[in-house]
């Protein structure tokens, strides 16, 4: 059953250097992530969450161990290819949204797709298709900072969404909403593993939040405590 | 050290090519909507405006100037009449500097190859060029005046010049008919005005318009009359029409290789167009300028993209984290450099037409006497301050858009 786990990491390892000190933000880590489920990543900050996160997505490199994600190891390929890579396989939200403040949503929401070899009629059908998934069709002439918080999450949500990537990071999605716009992110984001099949990896320090997931584990200090 | 330089320039023309070629390759094929780029400039628009400002500075200034020494040139080419031919003396380089002798003057008369008029006379005109010293109109200084004595078939020669005021000066009178550009710029050049040089005094008849030619920075007088009051045995220049150019052509070999004639014939286009010498230190002028100038322009535009950068860091890690690679964002920035020079180019190109058509005057390194001409403001100029100023912006941009394509992921991804 090669197809039931999409992320296999083994013994990963990252280490910062700060002058003479080093930081272990992660030890020896060894983690399976089935394909389709939520996975919330809990824990203190500072525990590494988001350093995992960021080695999974092919965001960050790690010192030592291994990353698999669809059978292949993120962590050989080099700079152009982890682009190329991201851009296909992986949708991003952040807890700053980190939209693009001149550009509409419509617009943010292209953005990955101007990478690919769509024409602009396919991408315009993705953009919007995204759009009202996260029931935003009607605000896509709008700029971030017409939008309200929960309403720019859900734009990156659907940036995230529009390339179909296989794996959807989120980190801390909800960490600057309010609790509705918060309870309208999370199922969102719970539809997508339901219905489209998605993994959905979450990091978030809300409890409530991580009942919307199917699995949650703790790190701690770098380390998996369950 | 000269040879060490020319390397230098060459080798920095080769680079600026290669890096606007490259940029003009990436706006071309980026994926980054130029639109964003757009945006982004005038986010910050203080920054952007001021920048835009200090841009449009250089080219203004280097469009003006360049325009004034287009202008010079352009008023001594247009005055030639293909059909003419000058005859000067040999070894001078300009009429005021010029001797033709009577007994020469009858010699090149005889000449068959000359054109005649209905009643068979032939269309040949012997000229006194004289250089007055006379007083301008404002700030009470002294400049040098060409005086043309010039007889009635030297007129029909010369069918750009019309009298646009008053009358031609009457033959065997001390008068004088004014050009309407020096008019403007010395004092008693109005119609019926008197004015005094070397204890003689001169009446003003008539005002002539030259039509943006040479003769805008000429007075001129009868020859005969002229020659008797300044005292002048000799004559400066012969003017004359020949039938065709082929008839030209004869006469100037004929005269050129008369080893008893020391005289120089050509035709009057090739003579006037050789008269753009103060041209040249306009030019290096308006060059020197611009290089000093913009150096200042590029440090502008280099403040303005680095503080541009520094605010859209996470923008850039954002970027990367959605697929985009290095190349794509140092083009980004170099366009969005290259765009914001380009508003400064299109600024000062406007600002320097308001100069277009501005009469302005100057000496001659020529004539040495007051030669008055008009901003020209030409498309090769527009299109030379535009480049100018994206060359500006592409150099000014390098480094902020160097830095931006180095940081990596997780650093600008984590910047506030
Ligand atoms: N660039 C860095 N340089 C040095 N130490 C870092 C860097 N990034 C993260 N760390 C350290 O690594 C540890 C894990 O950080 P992080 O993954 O951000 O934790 P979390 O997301 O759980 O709050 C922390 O101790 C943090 O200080
Ligand atoms: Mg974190």
């Amino acid at each position: 059953m090669a197809e039931a786990n999409i992320v296999t990491v083994r013994k990963l390892s990252k280490i910062y250097r700060q002058g003479d000190i080093n930081v272990t933000a992660l030890n020896q880590i060894s983690l399976d992530i089935k394909t389709g489920e939520i996975l919330t990543l809990m824990g203190p900050s500072g525990s590494g969450k988001t350093t995992l996160l960021h080695i999974i997505a092919g965001i960050d490199r790690p010192t030592s161990g291994e990353c698999r994600v669809q059978d292949i190891d993120v962590t050989r390929l080099n700079e152009s290819q982890l682009a190329d890579w991201r851009n296909q396989n992986v949708g991003f939200v952040f807890q700053t949204f980190n939209l693009i403040p001149v550009l509409t949503a419509y617009e943010n929401v292209e953005l990955p797709l101007l990478l690919t070899r769509l024409g602009r009629k396919q991408r315009r059908h993705q953009v919007n298709t995204a759009l009202e998934l996260v029931g935003l069709g009607d605000r896509s002439h709008h700029l971030p900072r017409q939008l309200s918080g929960g309403q720019e999450q859900r734009v990156a949500i659907a940036r995230a969404l529009v390339t179909s990537p296989s794996l959807v990071v989120a980190d801390e999605p909800t960490g600057n909403l309010d609790s509705h716009s918060a309870q309208e992110v999370l199922s969102i984001l719970q539809s997508l593993s339901q219905s489209a099949g998605k993994t959905v990896i979450m990091v978030t320090h809300d409890p409530k939040a991580a009942a919307f997931g199917s699995r949650s584990i703790h790190l701690e200090k770098g380390e998996l405590t369950n | 050290m000269g040879y060490l330089i020319q390397i230098l320039a060459m080798t920095l023309a080769g680079l600026t090519a290669l890096v606007l070629l490259f940029t003009l390759y990436m706006a071309l094929t980026s994926p980054i909507p130029f639109l964003y780029n757009i945006r982004s400039v005038f986010v910050r628009w203080r920054a952007t405006l001021a920048t835009i400002a200090g841009i449009a500075l250089v080219v203004g200034v280097y469009v003006s100037v360049q325009a004034m020494a287009v202008g010079l040139e352009k008023s001594s080419q247009n005055t030639g009449d293909p059909r003419n031919v000058m005859i000067v003396r040999k070894g001078s380089t300009a009429e005021s500097s010029s001797q033709v002798t009577r007994e020469q003057f009858k010699f090149i008369n005889y000449l068959p190859q000359i054109a005649r008029d209905d009643k068979g006379q032939p269309l040949i005109s012997a000229d006194v060029v004289v250089l007055l010293s006379l007083p301008r109109k404002e700030n009470g200084g002294e400049a040098n005046v060409l005086l043309r004595g010039v007889s009635p078939i030297g007129m029909n020669l010369r069918p750009q010049v019309a009298l646009v005021e008053g009358r031609w000066f009457t033959p065997g009178r001390r008068e004088v008919v004014v050009s309407r550009r020096l008019a403007a710029r010395f004092a008693n050049f109005a119609v019926g005005d008197k004015f005094k040089t070397g204890g003689k005094e001169l009446t003003v008849s008539g005002v002539m318009d030259g039509a943006n030619t040479a003769f805008d920075s000429e007075i001129w007088m009868d020859a005969d009359e002229s020659r008797a009051l300044f005292d002048r045995e000799n004559y400066s220049s012969v003017l004359l029409r020949v039938d065709d150019p082929a008839a030209g052509k004869v006469l100037i070999d004929r005269i050129e290789s008369d080893k008893r004639l020391p005289l120089r014939a050509l035709p009057e286009v090739d003579y006037y167009n050789s008269q753009t010498k103060t041209a040249g230190p306009i030019k290096f002028i308006g060059y020197f300028l611009a290089m000093a100038m913009s150096v200042g322009a590029i440090f502008a535009a280099m403040n303005t993209m680095y503080a541009s950068v520094g605010a859209r860091t996470r923008e850039i890690g954002t970027l990367r984290v959605l697929g985009y690679r290095r190349l794509p964002i140092l083009a980004s920035f170099l366009i969005e450099g290259a765009f914001l020079s380009f508003a400064g180019g299109v600024l000062g190109c406007l600002l320097s037409f308001v100069m277009h058509g501005y009469s302005i005057g100057t000496m001659s390194l020529q004539s040495y006497s007051e030669t008055v001409f008009q901003f020209r403001i030409t498309p090769g100029l527009v299109a030379q301050g535009l480049i100018f100023s994206v060359i500006v912006g592409i150099w000014g941009s390098l480094l902020p858009a160097i830095r931006a394509a180095r940081l990596p992921v997780i650093v600008a991804l984590k910047s506030l």
